[in-house]
């Protein structure tokens, strides 16, 4: 048995094993050596998993990576995995987030990228194909980039129909319910502090996880609030009250049980450090009606962030978390958060971290 | 026409380890140039100019000593036995 833990940095990827249950691990790299890796997954549903990694190369432009033996080897497609088309007149800027399908879809894989945009693959993430419907949208010249970049972050499809959520910052949720054609905004109840008013769309929806128990209920961690939606989307509510902050990048649900959730809270919006500098995890086991601190064994006097894709759950029950900093430590637990040792210090910035169990 | 690409060390992996390239452009342009790179180079290709054909924002692009940055870009005319030297710039932390 062994948990494969993928730590993408600002500077390479580096891979936990643990061959114990997650309670230590075996840290391997740098791989892709001095590379931005913005985006990881780890694909369990083919014969040899498949670790994708989505790469800036320093000067030298973004593309899709991938390794079958677990980093021993290298692909990438020659032509280039992700490749706008020319009547767009656009350039592939950034990789943010790479999704496996479900089982029942062994060969499609999502990528959410720079300028906002989704894209689709049937080989496994060898190659790409544009969303048109998303891409051609009305909305979509007046989506504003945040911060990092304006981007399709969070990829959602849902396990048992063509249902397919996305969200970016800055544009919101939105969600196609016909196999990713037709895209409608759904961010009713989510705030937009830096608009007049509340929009229909332009929230800066940090993160979006969505519940074990029903794909259409989902978490979001916004730019200020956490919501929760019953209706797929069709309307958020806040479920804010009793954590210590209302800020926070990742917002992660647990794969197996129904209800129960994890945020990091930070405190903002100039600072966006942990409370008091103590670096914390927030689980609800009620769907977000309540929150409590978790996250014995990580550690206070902490003034970084953790961004929205440096912490993650894994796929097994009970649920591992982990989590990485902008000052390059990672964190596991294996059980739900209760307790975080320590996986690596002093790496790069930690841009995204993905978990699994090896089949 | 011939004409030689000299490349640096971060990209000669790319091209079975060779630092200098002898390109057959079609024509006489630095855009055909880099279209003759890519039919034998692709990936290498890849990361001098992005998919609209724009050499990426931190590589330089030299003929003939001459940043084409500041002179005709894409379009820059390349004479046969010309050098095209590719280089990153200095940025990044």
């Amino acid at each position: 048995m062994t948990d494969l833990l993928a730590i993408g940095t600002r500077k390479g990827l580096w891979l936990a094993r643990s061959d114990d249950g997650r309670r230590t691990w075996a840290l391997d790299g740098p791989h892709l050596v001095g590379q931005e890796v913005a985006a990881v997954s780890i694909d369990t549903r083919r014969p040899a998993p498949r670790v994708l990694a989505g790469v800036q190369y320093g000067h030298w432009g973004p593309t899709v990576t991938w390794s079958d033996d677990l980093g021993g080897t290298w692909h990438e497609t020659d032509s280039g995995a992700i490749r706008f088309p020319a009547d767009t007149g656009a350039a592939l800027g950034r990789v943010w987030q790479l999704r496996p399908d479900t089982a029942a879809r062994p060969d499609v894989v999502w990528a959410g990228c720079e300028p906002h945009s989704l894209w689709r693959s049937t080989d496994g993430g060898c190659s790409f194909s544009l969303v048109r419907g998303l891409w051609d949208h009305p909305h979509r010249p007046t989506w504003e980039p945040g911060a990092g970049g304006g981007a399709v972050h969070t990829v959602l499809p849902d396990p048992d129909t063509r249902r397919v959520t996305v969200a970016m910052s800055t544009g919101g949720v939105y969600v196609s319910d016909d196999g990713a054609t037709g895209w409608r905004p759904h961010n009713r109840g989510i705030s937009a502090v830096f608009l007049p008013e509340p929009p229909e769309y332009g929230q800066c929806v940090h993160k979006v996880a969505a519940d074990a128990g029903d794909p259409r209920r989902m978490y979001a961690q916004n730019h200020f609030g956490v919501f929760r939606t019953d209706d797929g989307g069709a309307s958020w509510i806040s479920i804010a009250d009793g954590l210590p902050a209302d800020f926070g990048f990742p917002i992660a649900a647990s794969p197996s049980v129904p209800g129960t959730a994890w945020v990091v809270p930070l405190v903002a919006d100039v600072q966006r450090m942990p409370p008091d500098g103590r670096l914390r995890v927030h689980r609800t086991r009620d769907a977000g009606d309540t929150w409590t601190e978790v996250g014995a064994g990580l550690p206070d006097g902490v003034w970084t962030a953790v961004l929205r894709d440096a912490f993650c759950t894994d796929d097994v029950d009970p649920a591992g978390l982990h989590l990485g900093t902008r000052d390059g430590c990672v964190y596991a637990s294996a059980d739900e958060g209760d307790s975080f040792g320590v996986v690596a210090e002093h790496l790069p910035d930690v841009l995204v971290v993905r978990a699994a169990r090896l089949p | 026409m011939s004409v030689q690409v000299l490349l640096p060390g971060a990209l000669a992996p790319l091209a079975g380890g060779a630092r200098h390239l002898h390109v057959d452009p079609r024509g006489g342009t630095l855009a055909d140039v880099l279209d003759a790179l890519a039919a034998e180079h692709p990936m290498l290709t890849r990361r001098i100019r992005d998919e609209t054909g724009q050499v990426r924002r931190f590589v330089n692009v030299y003929v003939d000593g001459d940043d084409v940055r500041f002179g005709g870009g894409l379009a820059t005319p390349v004479r046969s036995g010309a050098e095209v030297h590719v280089l990153p710039s200095v940025a990044g932390g």
